[in-house]
């Protein structure tokens, strides 16, 4: 045991310098860490919303929306193929998570079932599953039904191009507020992290990242107001839509939108040059100028809507052919309300709704009062740990806490190298491993003491000591490490963060404590005449 | 160079834990049955993390400590339900929680605003969280899981390592510390968020942990002595790992004393877990981890046992 070969030696002292060396990047500011060559370690530890303030929003993406609008567009195609087949048929509807239609005529069952197998894309599968197999699965019964039924693969491929234009379309409204590195990823089917550092009062980031942004333009009935259609009945093509203060005025409006969202190239939030009021100001593309143009053209002096998400923003009337492709939007906005519009055009749509179900913010003085004060922490418990365990093992128990020095510059440098991020229940667990790391010497020198009673010559306790302390010191720790691993698995943000470290430290502290002070030992010993030594403990 | 160590504590002693037994077992049984009590009539108080609501901490501005009553009747008129103002840490922070609101996601983020408006900017925002329904019901599931995940895999892993016997005993050993935990949560009435889960499962590690180091010492001597009554040879045990046993919780309490202390208020309830944890775990270990084995019928015949992968050192090399 007490016999290390030359090249275990380095092995163990270059680990030990390493851990040093990448710790040591720490105790620079960012202004010293730019001077240092490019060589030497740079990563610092990468601290947590909850220890360098910021925000962290947990958005839930509608994926029942995405089913549906699925669902929809199966629909719209089956209709349009069997009104171009000219078979008829009645009832087709979306029910649950199938379309659903009836033939009238029975004979025209088969006809409409070959033409409606012709809605079925292949999917475009992947590396990993081979080819992708079919989008949807028609089926028809002897009642004359024909069930259309998207397929689970389809389904799930249709989440996950939805999630990611959705966090493409978040990534880009974020970094239109100019916050720095923020951080956008996808968790579970559904879920999407925003974490944004330093940013102490989310609500403008709240309002930008839970707007859908749908934005369109209708044309307004040209005879028919909403009350009226109210009363009566609604015109085919037709639905009334509320204005955006509240329900006060509404407006019966073509379903079909001229124009919408998606042709829109650029927005910027400005001032009407008469009025001084905030204003947003867009630019179509060609094909969005075009059909603007053209029906602006034939409807000069009819009113029409600008809708954003279901709510009509403004309704101007039209007073001449708007042919360059640009326009103004005003709608009574405050300066804030017309920057955040622009933004949310420029960004684009989002594929669903999107609810924000988890929202934690801290500030920065927050943030570094737990710094200060987990600091603190660590160091008085570590003076109180070091003073304890020299008195208690004397030169050996100096060697235990040169062992811990080193475990904990093991953990912050593989903290720094990992780039995990350090929260606060991480500094606690990093606090607890300075009070548990020592374990492993304490478990070793009582053995030691153990076999120095038992008469054994001062080698041979050593030897023994850290032979049988070994069993226990690793059934021990990989019990605690089955636990930490666990919450590593099921926990979340600084919880998790806790986890990381207490593993960490779990590896670090058994190295330190059974290897590198065996060595010092070692090397104690090396000194001294072998038979004759007397033990500090 | 070379200078000696104290060695203060006891050592060779002989001290009968096993006869206290039954006291300790009756002492255990009361407490769980309290602690099993005091939960259900009491229950814990949820932080918002499984409840759900809103958590503003804030921070009055210069010297000046907040005032809590002008805080309460400007909030108190909000229509948000149940509001709790509490100072927190020093005179000039306060916390406020807001109960969950009925109306989904968005009332629950409407919270915040309202409160901002009301309170206005001349008061720092240090912390704001705000959990829906949809995450407090998955915070409370996966905590669970987590836990009892936690007790399964070291129980096979006990099992694994030594016999089913230690297995049952270390998880009776770890539930009771557990039940204890939540137990004092409930008589005390402090917060139980997501953090005390984690403190939860650092207890199963430490509680385990000293559990192990006694059980590896029995096994040893199962093996050493095979002939002692099983009585005394705990008691043995028990003995020879005491000094360890009370270093190494005197040195972890140190740590999270110091972190208790010199902590902020926001990881003091997860410290005071933990605390408690340690020397709960430390007397399970001792009273009833070791004790319960003498009902489980252990072994005695450890020779030749292919589940000890280190040598018994007893027979081993002279060096």
């Amino acid at each position: 045991m007490l016999y290390f070969p030359r090249w275990k030696i380095i092995l163990i002292i270059l680990t030990c310098l390493a851990g040093i060396a990448f710790a040591a990047p720490n105790l620079l500011t960012k202004e010293q860490l730019q001077k240092i060559p490019d060589w030497l370690p740079h990563k610092q530890v990468h601290l947590g919303l909850d220890l360098q303030g910021g925000s962290h929003l947990l958005l839930k993406v509608s994926t029942e929306e995405i089913v549906r609008e699925t669902l929809e567009s199966v629909r719209d195609d089956a209709r349009s193929r069997l009104r171009k087949a000219k078979i008829g048929y009645t009832g087709l509807n979306v029910q649950k998570n199938i379309v659903r239609v009836r033939v009238r005529k029975a004979e025209d069952l088969d006809a409409a079932y070959a033409v409606l197998r012709k809605i079925i894309q292949p999917l475009a599968g992947s590396v990993f599953t081979g080819a992708g197999g079919a989008d949807l699965e028609v089926s028809k019964d002897a009642s004359g039904a024909i069930t259309l039924k998207p397929t689970t693969p389809a389904i799930t491929e249709r989440i996950n191009s939805a999630m990611a234009a959705a966090m493409e379309t978040i990534r880009r409204r974020v970094d239109e507020m100019g916050t720095t590195e923020p951080t956008i990823q996808r968790q579970g089917a559904d879920r999407i992290l925003v974490q944004v550092p330093g940013l102490d009062d989310p609500q403008q980031l709240k309002d930008l990242i839970g707007k859908t942004a749908k934005l369109s333009f209708h044309s307004v009935h040209p005879s028919i107001t909403a009350s009226e259609a109210l009363s009566t009945t609604r015109p085919p093509g037709y639905d009334i839509y509320p204005s955006k203060d509240g329900y006060a005025r509404e407006y019966l409006l073509n379903k079909r939108a001229v124009v919408s969202g998606e042709d829109l190239v650029d927005s910027q939030p400005g001032f009407d040059q008469r009025t001084n009021e905030p204003i947003v100001s867009f630019r179509f593309n060609t094909k969005g100028s075009r059909r603007f143009g053209k029906w602006t053209q034939n409807n000069v002096g009819r009113p029409f809507a600008i809708v954003l998400d279901k709510e009509v923003i403004s309704a101007p009337v039209v007073r001449e052919a708007i042919l360059g492709g640009t326009g103004q939007i005003s709608g009574s906005f405050t300066v804030e309300g017309a920057n955040n519009l622009a933004i949310l055009l420029r960004s684009g749509a989002l594929p669903a709704t999107i609810t924000i179900v988890e929202e934690r913010t801290v500030g920065a003085s927050l943030g570094s009062d737990s710094v200060n004060a987990g600091a603190m922490a660590s160091i008085i418990g570590l003076v109180a740990v070091i003073g304890f365990m020299i008195v208690a093992y004397g030169t050996f128990g100096l060697f235990s806490t040169v062992a811990l020095a080193i475990n904990l510059s093991l953990i912050i440098g593989s903290l720094s190298v990992l780039q995990a991020t350090l929260t606060l229940p991480g500094i606690a667990g990093i606090v607890l491993t300075i009070g548990m790391a020592v374990d492993a010497n304490v478990l070793i020198y009582e053995r030691i003491r153990e076999e120095l009673r038992a008469g054994k010559s001062s080698i041979n306790a050593i030897e023994t000591g850290y032979s049988r302390a070994l069993g226990t010191i690793l059934d021990a720790n990989i019990t605690t490490f089955i636990a930490a691993f666990i919450l590593f698995i099921m926990g979340s943000g600084p919880v998790r963060g806790f986890s990381v470290t207490l593993s960490i430290g779990i590896i670090m502290s058994v190295f330190t404590a059974f290897v590198v002070t065996r060595l010092m030992i070692s090397w104690w010993l090396g000194g001294k005449r072998r038979n004759a030594v007397e033990l500090p403990i | 160079m070379a200078f000696r160590g104290f060695d203060f504590l006891p050592h060779g002693t002989k001290y009968p834990f096993i006869s206290f037994r039954k006291m300790s077992f009756i002492l255990s049984g009361l407490a769980l049955l309290a602690s099993i009590g005091l939960f259900a009539a009491n229950g814990l108080n949820y932080g918002i993390d499984f409840r759900g609501g809103t958590l503003i901490e804030i921070q009055t501005p210069g010297t000046e400590p907040a005032d809590i009553g002008a805080l309460r009747k400007k909030l108190g008129g909000l229509g948000l339900g149940d509001v709790q103002i509490q100072q927190f840490g020093t005179p000039r922070d306060v916390l406020i929680r807001i109960e969950e609101q009925k109306g989904g996601e968005e009332a629950q983020q409407a919270v915040v605003g309202k409160i901002r408006g009301a309170l206005g900017d001349g008061v720092t925002y240090r912390r704001t969280e705000v959990v829906g329904p949809t995450v407090s019901a998955e915070l409370i599931t996966s905590g669970t899981e987590a836990v009892i995940l936690a007790i399964l895999a070291v129980l096979v892993y006990i099992w694994f390592r030594f016999e089913w016997q230690f297995s049952l005993g270390a998880v009776a050993a770890l539930v009771h510390d557990i039940v204890l935990t939540i137990g004092i949560f409930s008589f005390l009435q402090l917060e139980f968020n997501l953090s005390i889960i984690a403190a939860l499962l650092t207890i199963v590690g430490y509680s385990l942990n000293d559990t192990v180091v006694v059980y590896d010492r029995i096994r040893e001597n199962l093996r050493k002595f095979k002939k002692l009554p099983l009585e005394q040879l705990l008691d043995l045990s028990i003995n020879e790992t005491l000094s360890r046993t009370i270093l190494t919780s005197v040195t972890t309490l140190l740590a999270l004393g110091s972190l208790f202390v010199f902590g902020t208020e926001v990881i003091r309830g997860f410290t005071f877990a933990m605390i408690w944890g340690v020397v709960v775990g430390t007397y399970s270990s001792i009273f009833i981890g070791a004790p319960i084995l003498l009902y489980f019928g252990v072994k005695r015949d450890w020779s030749g046992i292919g589940g000890s992968k280190y040598k018994d050192p007893s027979m081993g090399k002279s060096t």
